[in-house]
């Protein structure tokens, strides 16, 4: 009996105890959009990168993704790194992930459409794998989502708990000829991200406010 | 609409509640000695036990200082004993020490003496008187030699010999007075001898009478606990309040210590246990690991002192035998030397982190820093691995005010929960107050609002009692 309770008890402890590794964590999945015109902006998105690989902390996990004609697809993810809980390993993983992305800028090309909504989905699906108690999807684009004729991407999305960032979303030309399309272009996305769960959207295209944002 | 179901008189406030209030009037001249007495029980019902409440905890107080007087003034009694146990250590010390050279310095002592009376005498010893013929010279001046050529002669070969005789007797007294002054010159240092033993003569019996002062103020304020005294509490608390002051800055500052320790400490920490691991919302491993060796190295330090016998806060340690104490008095040094080196290393690799992050985030930013200084760069590491080896060791000195605070804080609370028991018995013995002065202020405002049949009864009674006497002032008559 005594041997029981001292087991029990000691169960109890370690269940008290036991130490919790997800909630504290966060993950990033970083959409780029590399289509058309929008594919000369992506040095400002490996600077955005280099400034997560500054900021994220051991045990946080970070992905980027290229948005092209069809991003459905983990083919599409740049690279992708959880990050050690040992701070000199998590700086040799940022260095190699920094590599990947150098060698990316270098070779990347435009494509023909834009398939946001698939990278969306693909992004949500990958941070709920991660576990991590904050995931955020930054989506590094004009925000004008142009699908082929084959592609379907009209149907309800999942993003529950995610917070959904867009940066850096320019004007295109058509936006300085008449604004409200700028404006209805993103309304409409707010719509759509809140729509589908997620728990936050947020336009930023001051890098200093993503620092502000993710320490939240 | 509504809130107007009770006007008698349509849209007419003032009126409705007149009128209402007429009515309501004999009503309450009815139920005024229940309302009365309805006030008054509510009013000791409240006030009753709150009174009660005020003085039990009057009395809590009164009993809580008598216990904190008494185990104030044990306390006192207990550290002054220590305290003349020590001075009568040090006395008994300063006594063996001195007594012990006082047979050589008696010894001396009468030496330098002999040795000078000797010199006084020698300086004593006077040259010879002048002999006799002083008195025949005497007798030959008076010859008359005015006219005897002769005479004149003789007196002249007198006058030359004594002349030279004179200038031998003098020659023979200055030298004499000159071996004197040699004497008294070589006397000197036998003087200074002599003011120098003297001298310590007179320090030690100085020291021994200061520390007798000592003992004997000591003692005063023993007999002075003793007797329980008014005075010799009030010395204890202010002595308690003082104390507990300023261990309280001290314990600051050695937790001002102890956080710049666990900056050192905390990085390199989550390279061993993990940086992502976290025991509560906001507290990480690595930080609990970093507190946990602090607290270690302070424990280890409180034991050093402990067994060194400089705190008394474990009963356990102060009554070990000899040996043992000394076997974990080096025990706990090795422990805390130990936790030094490694805190000395950890120091050294939070700098190497930190210099890895900094690389890193130069190369995030494409900005290439000019590498620094080899010197600048050896400065704060030297400077991080210094703290981290003595930090914990100045740390162990944390025990010291650590018991001056632990048993300070004794006599503080105390005075300090005695005076807000007062204060939550004086709260309530005014509410209590409060509460029956109300019942009776209540009993006066009802007595008002009915004051109009109030004055009708005055005045029936009145004239019942003026029928009263009318009719008993015949009958009186009669009688």
């Amino acid at each position: 009996m005594v041997k029981r309770l001292l087991l029990a008890s000691l169960l109890g402890l370690s269940a008290s105890t036991c130490t919790d590794q997800r909630g504290h964590t966060q993950a990033v999945y970083m959409l780029v959009d590399t289509s058309g015109t929008y594919a000369q902006e992506v040095g400002k998105a490996q600077r955005i990168v280099n400034y997560l690989l500054g900021t994220l902390q051991p045990g946080d996990s970070l992905a980027v993704a290229r948005v092209k004609t069809r991003s459905f697809s983990e083919k599409d993810i740049i690279a992708k790194v959880t990050f050690d809980s040992r701070p000199s390993q998590a700086n040799a993983q940022k260095r190699a992930f920094r590599d990947k992305i150098d060698a990316f800028v270098k070779t990347v090309g435009g494509s023909a459409y834009t398939d946001i909504t698939g990278g969306l989905i693909q992004g949500g699906m990958y941070l709920n794998e991660t576990g991590a108690g904050t995931k955020t999807i930054l989506i590094f684009s004009d925000m004008q989502e142009e699908l082929d004729k084959v592609t379907v991407r009209d149907f309800p999305i999942n993003l529950k708990n995610i917070r959904v960032v867009a940066l850096n979303v320019v004007k295109l030309k058509t936006d300085n000829i008449d604004p409200r399309r700028y404006m209805g272009r993103l309304e409409a996305w707010q719509k759509r991200v809140e729509g589908a769960g997620a728990s936050e959207w947020v336009i930023i295209n001051d890098i200093e406010r993503l620092d502000s944002m993710l320490r939240s | 609409m509504s809130n107007q179901f009770w006007m008698i008189w349509p849209d007419n406030v003032m009126a409705s509640a007149l009128i209402l209030f007429v009515i309501a009037m004999p009503f309450l001249y009815a139920a005024r000695k229940l309302v009365h007495e309805l006030f008054r029980s509510v009013g000791y019902m409240i006030g009753g036990p709150l009174r009660l409440g005020a003085r039990w905890l009057f009395a809590t107080a009164r009993d809580m200082k008598e216990r904190n007087k008494v185990v104030l003034l044990a306390h006192g009694r207990e550290e002054t004993g220590q305290h003349i146990e020590r001075e009568f250590e040090r006395i008994s010390a300063l006594v063996t020490r001195d007594l012990e050279g006082y047979p050589a310095l008696q010894r001396k002592l009468l030496e330098e003496i002999t040795r000078v009376e000797e010199d006084y005498k020698k300086c004593g010893e006077v040259p010879p008187p002048p002999p006799d013929w002083v008195e025949a010279v005497t007798a030959i001046s008076k010859v008359k030699s005015d006219t005897n050529e002769m005479v004149q002669r003789i007196l002249e070969e007198i006058k030359r010999s004594v002349h030279s005789i004179h200038d031998k007797a003098l020659g023979e007294y200055r030298r004499a007075y000159e071996s004197r002054h040699k004497i008294l010159n070589g006397f000197m240092p036998f003087w200074r001898s002599l003011d120098k033993t003297f001298g310590q003569v007179d320090k030690k019996l100085t020291g021994l009478q200061d520390t007798s002062s000592k003992i004997d103020a000591q003692m005063e304020k023993y007999e002075q606990i003793n007797k329980k005294t008014d005075k010799a509490e009030h010395a204890l608390t202010v002595s308690a309040f003082t104390q507990f002051a300023i261990a309280t800055l001290v314990l600051l500052i050695a937790v001002g210590g102890a956080l710049v320790n666990f900056k050192l400490i905390a990085l390199p920490f989550s390279e061993m246990v993990g940086a992502g691991d976290y025991l509560t919302a906001t507290l990480r491993m690595s930080d609990v690991a970093a507190l946990v060796l602090i607290f270690l190295e302070a424990t280890m330090g409180l034991f050093v002192m402990e067994t060194a016998r400089i705190t008394h806060l474990f009963p356990l340690i102060a009554n070990m035998n000899e040996r043992m104490r000394r076997r974990m008095f080096w025990g706990a040094v090795v422990f805390l030397f130990v936790f030094a080196s490694i805190e000395a290393g950890l120091a050294l690799m939070r700098d190497m982190l930190s210099a890895d992050r900094q690389a890193l985030v130069q190369s995030l930013a494409n900005s290439q820093a000019a590498p620094p200084d080899p010197l600048l760069r050896m400065i704060p590491t030297t400077a991080q691995m210094v703290l981290g080896f003595f930090l914990p060791f100045a740390l162990a000195f944390v025990a010291i005010p650590l018991e001056s605070f632990v048993y300070s804080l004794r006599t503080v609370g105390g005075a300090f929960v005695v005076m807000v028991i007062r204060v939550i018995g004086f709260v309530l013995r005014v509410l209590g107050n409060l509460v029956r002065q109300l019942s009776k202020v209540l009993i006066g405002i009802y007595d008002v609002t009915i004051v109009l049949p109030l004055l009708i009864e005055r005045v029936v009674k009145a004239a019942r009692a003026g029928d009263d006497g009318r009719e008993s002032r015949p009958m009186k008559k009669a009688a």
